[in-house]
C-alpha cells in the first residue's frame, strides 16, 4: 500500500527546481536591495515624535470630529466621498470604450497592443503630476480631484473590464443571429447582460480604492479629506491628525463591508 | 413595488419581477448632481480650459535626454524599496494571514482580532504612514520601506487569508487521521494549496508597490519622487518628462517579466 503511494507521489511533477531558482533570484535582490536602505534607529527625537504621534491619535481632537461645518471631518469626508464617487463613474463611462479597443476578440492586434501600451502609460504616471495638471484646467479644489480620479481610473478598471469582455459566451450571439435578430438587439440583450454584473462590480472596486487613494490628491491641492490631513500632520497637530485618520479609517471600513456586500451579491446573483 | 402578472396558455399565472435598474439609476443620478454640485465640476470649464492640461503635457516632450544620468539613481532607489518592502511585507503577511483563517485558529476572537488589525492597517492611506515614518526615522528610504512593507503585510495578508479559508479542509483532516502531526497537515495538506496564488499576490503587489513608490519620495521618503517633485518645483518639464519615460519603461519591463511569471505559477 505504502510503496503504491510513494510511486504515485513519484509520478507528480516536481517543482522542486523551479522554486529554488526563484529562491535563488529572490535572495540576490534581496542582497542588492539592502544597499540602498540606510536603516537608521529612531532617535530621541523620533521616540518622541512617535509618543506624541500615538498620544495625539489616541486623543483625537474631538471638536473637529463632530464640528458639522465645511471645516469638520464630516463634511471633508463627504466632499472625498463625493470626488471618489464621481472620478469612479466618469472613469469607469471612459474605461468602457478603452477596454473594447484592448480585447483581442473585438479589434486586430496592432489596435489592441497600441491602446494596450496607451493605458500602461496612463496607469504609470503618478497621479500626482495629474493633479498638477488638472489644476491648471480648473484651479485648485475638488474639481481637480474628480479629473484626476477619473483619469487614474481608466488604468486599472479597463483592465479588468477585457477580461469580462473576453469571457463573453459567444453561444448566445450566434443564437440571436440565427433567431435574425438585429445588431442592436444583440447588444442589448445578449451583451449588455453578460457584462453588467461584472463591470458593475469592478466599478465598486474601484471605488473603495478611489476613496483611499483620495489622500494623496490633497498633497497637490485638488480637494478632499488628503489636504487638511497633510496640513495637520506637517505643522505637528496630532490631535487634528487622530481625528481626520478616525473618521477616515471607519468611513472606509464602512464602505468596504458595504461594497463586498453587494459585490459578492452582483456576482453571484 | 406592483408586479406584472401574466397568464401562460395552460392557465398557470406567473409573477414577473420588477426590475429594479431604474431605482438604481435614479439614486445613481441623484447622488452623481449632488456630487457635482459639491465638487463644482462644471463641463463648460471643461470644454473652456480642456487644452490647459495638454500645456505640460507638451512641455514635457521631448525629454532632455542629458537628465537621464541623474535618473538611475533614484530609480534603483526606488526599486529597491518597493522589493525590500514587497519581500519583508510578504514573509510578515503568512503568519497574520493563517492567525486570520477561521478554519486555522479555532478562537473567533483571535481570528477576528487580527482580521481586524489588518483592516485598519489597510485602510490607512500609505502616503501617510510614509509621511510618519519620515518623521520618526528620518528622510529616506528607510521610511519608504517601512510604508510600502505595511501595505504589502495587510494587503497579501488579506488575500491570503480568504485563499486559505475557501480552502478544501479534506485533505488537512485525512492527513492528521494519517497520524501526522498539525503542523506537517499543514506543511503538506494546506502550503501546495496555496503556495502559487500566494507568490503570485506577492509578485502582484511588488508591481503596484514599484507604482506606489514612485509617489512616496513626493513627502521625503526616498527615490523617483524626491526628483520627480524637485523637477515640478521648478517647472523644468522636459526632466519630468525624462522621469516619466524612465518610470514607464521599467514598469512595463518589470510587469511583463512579473506576468509571465505569474503565468507560470498558476
Amino acid at each position: 500500500m505504502s510503496e503504491m503511494i510513494e510511486l504515485k507521489l513519484n509520478e507528480q511533477p516536481s517543482k522542486k527546481r523551479q522554486y529554488l531558482l526563484l529562491g535563488g533570484i529572490i535572495l540576490a535582490m534581496l542582497l542588492w536591495s539592502l544597499t540602498a536602505i540606510t536603516f537608521s534607529a529612531p532617535d530621541d527625537g523620533g521616540a518622541k515624535i512617535a509618543g506624541n504621534i500615538i498620544k495625539g491619535i489616541l486623543s483625537p481632537d474631538m471638536q473637529l470630529l463632530w464640528n458639522f461645518t465645511s471645516q469638520g471631518v464630516f463634511y471633508l469626508l463627504f466632499e472625498t466621498i463625493c470626488i471618489a464617487f464621481l472620478g469612479t463613474i466618469f472613469g469607469a463611462i471612459l474605461s468602457i470604450p478603452f477596454a473594447f479597443l484592448m480585447a483581442p476578440s473585438v479589434v486586430p492586434k496592432p489596435v489592441y497592443l497600441i491602446t494596450r501600451f496607451l493605458v500602461v502609460v496612463i496607469r504609470t504616471i503618478p497621479s500626482l503630476v495629474y493633479g498638477l495638471m488638472f489644476v491648471r484646467v480648473s484651479g485648485p479644489g475638488p474639481f481637480a480631484g474628480v479629473l484626476t480620479m477619473s483619469l487614474t481610473s481608466i488604468g486599472m478598471v479597463s483592465k479588468l473590464y477585457v477580461d469580462v469582455i473576453e469571457d463573453i459566451d459567444r453561444g448566445i450571439l450566434e443564437a440571436m443571429d440565427a433567431m435574425g435578430c438585429t445588431t442592436f438587439e444583440k447588444i442589448r440583450f445578449g451583451i449588455i447582460p453578460q457584462l453588467i454584473a461584472n463591470f458593475s462590480s469592478i466599478t465598486i472596486y474601484r471605488f473603495d480604492m478611489n476613496l483611499r487613494d483620495a489622500t494623496i490628491l490633497g498633497l497637490v491641492g485638488a480637494g478632499g479629506i488628503g489636504s487638511p490631513l497633510i496640513f495637520a500632520m506637517n505643522s505637528y497637530r496630532w490631535h487634528q491628525v487622530g481625528s481626520i485618520l478616525i473618521g477616515l479609517v471607519v468611513l472606509i471600513l464602512i464602505v468596504e463591508a458595504i461594497s463586498n456586500k453587494l459585490r459578492a451579491k452582483l456576482v453571484n446573483g | 413595488m406592483r408586479k406584472r402578472t401574466l397568464t401562460l396558455p395552460n392557465g398557470k399565472v406567473v409573477t414577473e419581477q420588477r426590475s429594479k435598474v431604474p431605482l438604481i439609476c435614479a439614486i445613481l443620478l441623484v447622488f452623481i448632481i449632488v456630487a457635482m454640485r459639491v465638487t463644482h465640476f462644471s463641463f463648460r470649464t471643461l470644454a473652456t480650459n480642456g487644452h490647459q492640461f495638454f500645456v505640460i503635457l507638451g512641455a514635457m516632450f521631448p525629454p532632455h535626454l542629458d537628465f537621464l544620468n541623474r535618473v538611475w539613481q533614484p530609480l534603483f532607489d526606488t526599486i529597491k524599496m518597493s522589493f525590500l518592502g514587497s519581500l519583508l511585507g510578504a514573509l510578515v503577511a503568512v503568519p497574520l494571514a493563517v492567525l486570520s483563517a477561521t478554519n486555522i485558529v479555532k478562537s473567533k476572537l483571535l481570528s477576528g482580532f487580527f482580521k481586524l488589525v489588518l483592516s485598519i492597517m489597510r485602510t490607512l492611506p500609505t502616503i501617510v504612514m510614509a509621511l510618519i515614518a519620515t518623521f520618526i526615522f528620518g528622510l529616506g528610504t528607510m521610511a519608504g520601506t517601512l510604508a510600502i512593507f505595511i501595505f504589502t503585510v495587510s494587503y497579501v495578508g488579506k488575500l491570503t487569508y480568504e485563499q486559505i479559508e475557501s480552502l478544501d479542509m479534506g485533505t488537512f483532516e485525512a492527513l492528521e487521521s494519517l497520524g501526522l502531526t498539525r503542523l506537517q497537515a499543514f506543511r503538506y495538506g494546506i502550503v501546495p494549496q496555496i503556495l502559487p496564488t500566494y507568490l503570485s499576490t506577492s509578485l502582484f503587489s511588488f508591481e503596484g508597490n514599484l507604482r506606489y513608490a514612485a509617489i512616496l519620495g513626493y513627502v521625503g521618503a526616498g527615490g523617483l519622487g524626491i526628483i520627480l517633485n524637485e523637477q515640478l518645483g521648478w517647472r523644468d518639464y522636459g526632466n519630468v518628462g525624462m522621469i516619466l519615460t524612465v518610470l514607464i519603461v521599467t514598469v512595463g519591463l518589470i510587469e511583463l517579466i512579473s506576468q509571465t511569471a505569474r503565468q507560470k505559477l498558476q
